[in-house]
């Protein structure tokens, strides 16, 4: 019997939505760590129960928690991510040079075929590993060391590390994206690393076309094809064909570029979705409609997917990590607002409902396929 | 015998209902007591202070007998009353909305 569980983090708690195959019918399970900020809460693809998930909160600072059993209960492991070596600085917000500072972890990723081994992407931003299941922590320094770190500044929401990806065809190659330097790539396991932030062009730096500084949002890709990329940028939906060597523009006829999310179907590798936002001043969908956005040709082509979604008075924000999909056969897209809302379309985005409505502000969404 | 209470979140992240009640040997200084607390219950290690410097989070304070000792040297023996344990040393959030 297949099944699908949802595991979302909030401002105030996690959340785990489960439901059979027909995804009809759910289960809401939590708060989990209540009054915690949950940032990410990501399944290990080996063992469906292995969960990991970034607690954390302005007084209290980063926990990282771990499952064995599927959410049910869950146990603190190291909290402790200490940067190799003097980590130097990167430009604050005014330009001036700030020390890199570890303020909380945004993203975890668990390994492709090991459940102990697991990358947390954190801000200020840079990337750890752990290879005992989260109980010790290594950074990949040679990412934040790589030349340009001092140029690196930090987005509205901070400096962070927000987006992991691991090629599954390669497991050398890792893509990660950080607010607001760009897009990187390690093809040696993470010890050398290039920026991949060719085409993309940003107003809001003083050289629109500079090798960083690029407020990259959110970058997907379909497993199956792991040289093509998807970009949503803080203005601008991008797409790669090489691997992120180089970028074009895919906006089309999209009635805004601006937004947070953006992901690929499960078994359509040019069906995307994105959640166009108004702008990077406003932070909700133009006109008060809920709109996800669908193209079946890899850009370029987009239509309105509404069926389900509020269509007037709705000014919620879809934050980068709040969209997901299952991989049943008609595949699930998944998504939570910030207000609180964590809607689910069973047909690929024909049709929309909501699973919970009230939950504290969404942060991020992952959806686990259960066999 | 050293008695500490802690804010709601990190009694339940450590598992603890109520006050924690520690043996400390040596002078009973902060330093002391935090270190004693962080060795029984490993999973309050950084919440409190930073996990290098050791310095205090900023938006959590120590009150002890009426008196805010949170701008006090670590190395501070601490008021006789929670060395002997008739108070508490009082580990608080800031009040903060949201």
């Amino acid at each position: 019997m297949s099944g699908v569980r949802v595991l979302v983090g909030t401002r105030k708690g996690a959340f785990i939505l489960t439901s059979d195959g027909k995804r009809q019918k759910w289960d809401v399970s939590g708060p989990f760590f209540g009054g915690w900020e949950i940032y990410h809460v990501k399944g290990s693809p080996v063992d469906p129960n292995r969960l990991y998930a970034s607690q954390t909160s302005g007084w209290f600072g980063q926990l990282i928690q771990r499952s064995n059993d599927g959410g049910k209960t869950w146990e603190p492991v190291e909290n402790k991510f200490a940067y190799d070596g003097k980590p130097g600085t990167h430009q604050w917000y005014d330009g001036t040079p700030h020390p890199w500072e570890f303020k909380r972890v945004w993203h975890l990723e668990p390994s492709l075929n090991d459940v102990d081994t697991v990358y947390a992407g954190i801000e200020d931003a840079a990337l750890f590993k752990s290879t005992d299941g989260g109980k010790s922590w290594k950074e990949l320094s040679g990412l934040r060391e790589h030349g340009s770190g001092p140029r690196w500044q930090p987005g509205a929401g901070g400096m962070c590390l927000h987006t992991v990806i691991l090629d599954p065809s390669d497991s050398d190659r890792i893509y990660i994206a950080i607010s607001a330097a760009g897009a990187f790539r390690t093809d040696d396991g993470g010890q050398t690393w290039k920026p991949i932030n060719r085409g993309l062009h940003s107003q809001y730096i003083p050289d629109p076309n500079a090798e960083v500084g690029h407020c990259v949002h959110h970058i997907a890709m379909h497993p199956a094809r792991p040289d093509v990329l998807f970009m949503q940028k803080h203005w601008d939906v991008m797409r790669s064909d090489d691997g992120g060597d180089s970028w074009n523009e895919v906006r089309g006829n999209l009635p805004t570029d601006f937004g947070f999310v953006i992901d690929v179907h499960a078994h359509e590798p040019e069906t995307i979705y994105v959640v166009p936002i108004k702008s990077d001043s406003e932070h909700y969908p133009m006109d008060g409609k809920l709109r996800v956005y669908r193209s079946r040709s890899g850009g370029n082509d987009w239509e309105a997917l509404t069926k389900g979604l509020p269509q007037q008075d709705c000014y919620v924000n879809i934050l980068r990590d709040a969209m997901a999909v299952d991989s049943l056969d008609s595949c699930g897209v998944y998504f939570g607002t910030t207000g609180g809302q964590v809607y689910a379309s069973t047909d690929g985005g024909d049709n929309w409902a909501p699973i919970v409505r009230d939950l504290p502000p969404v942060l991020s969404v992952e959806v686990q396929t259960l066999q | 015998m050293i008695r500490v209470e802690l804010p709601a979140h990190l009694r339940t992240l450590a598992q603890l209902h109520g006050e924690v009640r520690l043996e400390v040997d040596g002078e009973i200084t902060l330093r002391a007591v935090l270190d004693a607390l962080e060795a029984q219950y490993p999973m309050l290690r950084g919440t409190i202070r930073d996990h290098d410097t050791l310095a205090r989070r900023p938006f959590l304070r120590f009150f002890a007998c009426e008196e805010d000792l949170s701008h006090d040297s670590p190395d501070h023996r601490l008021p006789e009353a929670v060395a002997n344990g008739r108070e508490p040393l009082i580990i608080l959030g800031a009040i903060a909305g949201g």
